[in-house]
């Protein structure tokens, strides 16, 4: 993972559209360097994943609270840090989503796709912060 | 004031007895859009009564897992209601969602329009 400090930071309420402008921002530097479509698709779903847990799930909506975000965009790589300021959880408390008595539960899909689609994730203990990173594949 | 009329985020055609829904949106990431699809896709089981629906996903490009949870509820009212929903003309990077969830398993997946016409 990249050193802290090389890493840009926004600071976003908690609020979905602002999210959404920030996710448009990101996917127009993601064309910026070039990155290969698949990549892109990867990360617009994963950040969509983990934007959504941390305003709706972390910080509950609440307008007071904002999510933290810290972000790294090269030629070959894109990591990024999210932060909540909710109470965290333990994503292995999160119910397998693909197991036949939990297929029409709700939770716990947008992790399984996050962990799919980047190449790493890693929350910290506080469970409130979650680390993603993607490596391009260039043909 | 008057109020605005809704947006629809669906196109709604009758093939046969068949009711097929086209996705407007692109991208169904958005969590207002995704309620009002939700909505508007529950309308048709619960309100048209429609027992067939076939929903082609041919024009969309990105899946959230909130979209998935409607899909999921659509699913269950219509078996409830005694139809059938099957889902169609999805792109490869959509069905990859889909096998990742194991929703594959879940849904009535079939190839294009027409297969998923001839699968009621």
């Amino acid at each position: 993972m990249a050193d802290s400090s090389s890493l840009r930071e926004i600071i976003l309420p908690s609020d979905t559209i602002e999210a959404r402008k920030f996710q448009d921002a990101i996917e127009q530097e993601l064309i910026e360097v070039d990155a290969p479509d698949k990549d892109a698709f990867c990360i617009r779903l994963a950040l969509e994943e983990a934007l959504v847990n941390a305003i709706k799930h972390g910080n509950q909506m609440d307008p007071a609270k904002s999510v933290k975000v810290q972000f790294l965009i090269c030629p070959e790589v894109f990591e990024i840090v999210i932060t909540d300021e909710g109470p965290g959880f333990d994503p292995e408390d999160v119910p397998d989503p693909t197991d036949i008595e939990n297929l029409e539960r709700p939770c716990g899909r947008g992790l399984m796709l996050m962990r799919h689609y980047m190449n790493e994730i890693v929350y910290n203990s506080l469970g409130n912060s979650v680390r993603m990173k993607k490596i391009f594949k260039r043909s | 004031m008057s109020a605005q009329p809704r947006k629809r985020r669906l196109e709604v055609e009758e093939i046969g007895d068949v009711t097929v829904v086209n996705f407007v949106d692109r991208k169904i990431l958005d969590e207002q859009n995704i309620q009002i699809i939700g909505e508007q896709l529950f309308e048709l089981v619960d309100v048209e009564q429609k027992k067939k629906i076939l929903l082609n996903f041919g024009n969309v490009d990105y899946l959230s897992s909130a979209a998935l949870g409607k899909l999921i509820t659509l699913n269950k009212k219509a078996n409830s209601s005694g139809g059938k929903l099957v889902l169609c003309n999805i792109k490869p990077e959509i069905k990859e969602v889909f096998e990742i969830t194991k929703l594959d398993k879940f849904f009535r997946i079939q190839g294009d329009e027409q297969a998923g016409l001839q699968s009621f």
